[in-house]
């Protein structure tokens, strides 16, 4: 097990919390809270040792591809690819945009 | 069922524990409690090397079903086997716990535990079994007052200490997927040999302790489709019939009603019945359907 840390310029908080994926084998699980402005910060708790280059170069061409709102990212993987990976974050991007965001309503209240 | 009804359907299996337990309670009044970012996680995991999930594999959802309040506890079969440690198994203990105490404020709250479990994380040993321990404790109080019951959809199965859980329920609704045993199959193995008990045999393991089986001999009460909408109508169906048994009824005084637990003699005797005749010889499902027969 490893763990590593990323830090990305960002936006605004992000308006809601969201949580997608599973530690499950060959997958992960990406929990998204609001972030303070300006930073986005992902805490990567990996099961697979060694790769912390593959998830910076991962993550970077992620979070460069377009402006994003700040979020504090916690990624629980389970010897995800880093297609997987990919999707799994575009699947909590998505999540973050759309209306049914786990925690929902009550969520964006709490962090409004 | 037709290809026309496999297509159409959809797979209650093949969805992850948030999503069982939103698709048996009433359509938008899924509320999570001690959820994935409450920071409850397992304290224990990280410091052997093991990395934790969010909401260390428990769900535990408050909403109605069929209007009634209900509280709903899937185990997520996919993260570490569903096994239950310190912080999933109070989850599931408190839910219970909880919900007998809505019951004695007036409030019916009735529950429901998703089954997708190897048993006590190993990793967190003797608090998994405390916890374990307290969940009986809880499906025992909480069923004199509301039903509790239990789904086994697979494909992880329910096995060691949860297995007693199972069958502690009020009711037990399995698949063609599901399996129920005390111990897996591959600590089976491990004990008993390979000449025993194959593993990786699997219409042996599912011909003995498959869902279908359980079902014919009375150790489930429902077999349905793996189908999310006969699933939820089964599960509203049970846990909105009334309890028969009076809270204050003695424990001794089993009635042809009673929980399956409370019946444990006459399942007794049919293990008497085989140990008096040939116990020589393996059971194998045939013959456990014929020592086991109707439902005691």
């Amino acid at each position: 097990m490893e763990q590593l840390r990323f830090e990305y310029a960002a936006g605004a908080p992000a308006a809601r919390r969201v949580l997608v994926g599973v530690v499950g084998s060959g997958d992960l699980e990406v929990i998204i809270e609001p972030g303070t402005a300006g930073t986005t910060s992902i805490d990567v708790t990996t099961s697979i040792n060694g790769y912390g280059r593959v998830w910076d170069a991962q993550l970077t061409r992620v979070f460069s591809a377009e402006p994003r709102a700040a979020m504090k990212i916690r990624i629980h993987d389970f010897g995800a690819t880093p297609g997987v990976v990919g999707m799994r974050l575009a699947e909590a991007f998505e999540a973050l945009e759309g209306p049914d965001a786990i925690g929902g309503a009550a969520a964006s209240k709490e962090s409004a | 069922m037709t290809h026309a009804a496999l297509i159409s359907r959809e797979s209650f299996v093949e969805l992850g524990a948030r999503e069982r337990a939103r698709a048996l309670l009433d359509a938008g009044t899924f509320r999570e409690l001690a959820g994935p970012f409450d920071g409850l996680t397992s304290p224990w995991l990280e410091r052997q090397g093991v990395v934790p999930q969010g909401d260390d594999g428990v769900i535990v959802a408050k909403g109605r079903i069929d209007g009634q309040p209900a509280v709903v506890m899937a185990i997520e079969g996919a993260f570490q086997g569903g096994s239950l440690g310190e912080v999933g198994g109070a989850k599931i203990a408190g839910a219970l716990e909880l919900a007998a105490e809505d019951n004695r404020n007036g409030v019916p709250t009735r529950a429901v535990i998703l089954f997708e479990t190897g048993g006590v994380r190993l990793q967190e040993a003797n608090l998994g079994l405390a916890a374990i321990a307290e969940i009986h404790a809880g499906i025992v109080d909480l069923r004199r007052y509301q039903p509790v019951v239990g789904v086994i959809a697979g494909q992880v199965g329910c096995f060691g200490g949860m297995s007693i859980a199972a069958g502690l329920c009020s009711a037990l609704v399995v698949t063609r997927e599901a399996r129920l045993g005390l111990n897996g199959p591959a600590v089976i193995e491990q004990e008993a040999g390979i000449g025993e008990y194959d593993s990786r045999d699997r219409p042996f393991i599912w011909g003995l302790t498959g869902g279908e089986q359980r079902f014919a001999t009375g150790l489930a009460d429902r077999f349905v489709d793996d189908d999310a909408v006969a699933m939820r109508d089964v599960v509203a169906e049970l846990v909105n019939a009334p309890v028969n048994a009076p809270v204050n009824a003695p424990v001794h005084a089993p009635t042809s009603d009673a929980a399956r637990s409370e019946r444990y003699d006459a399942y007794l005797q049919r293990i008497d019945q085989y140990t008096a005749h040939d116990a020589i010889h393996q059971p194998d499902p045939a013959m456990v359907r014929r020592l086991y027969g109707a439902q005691p």
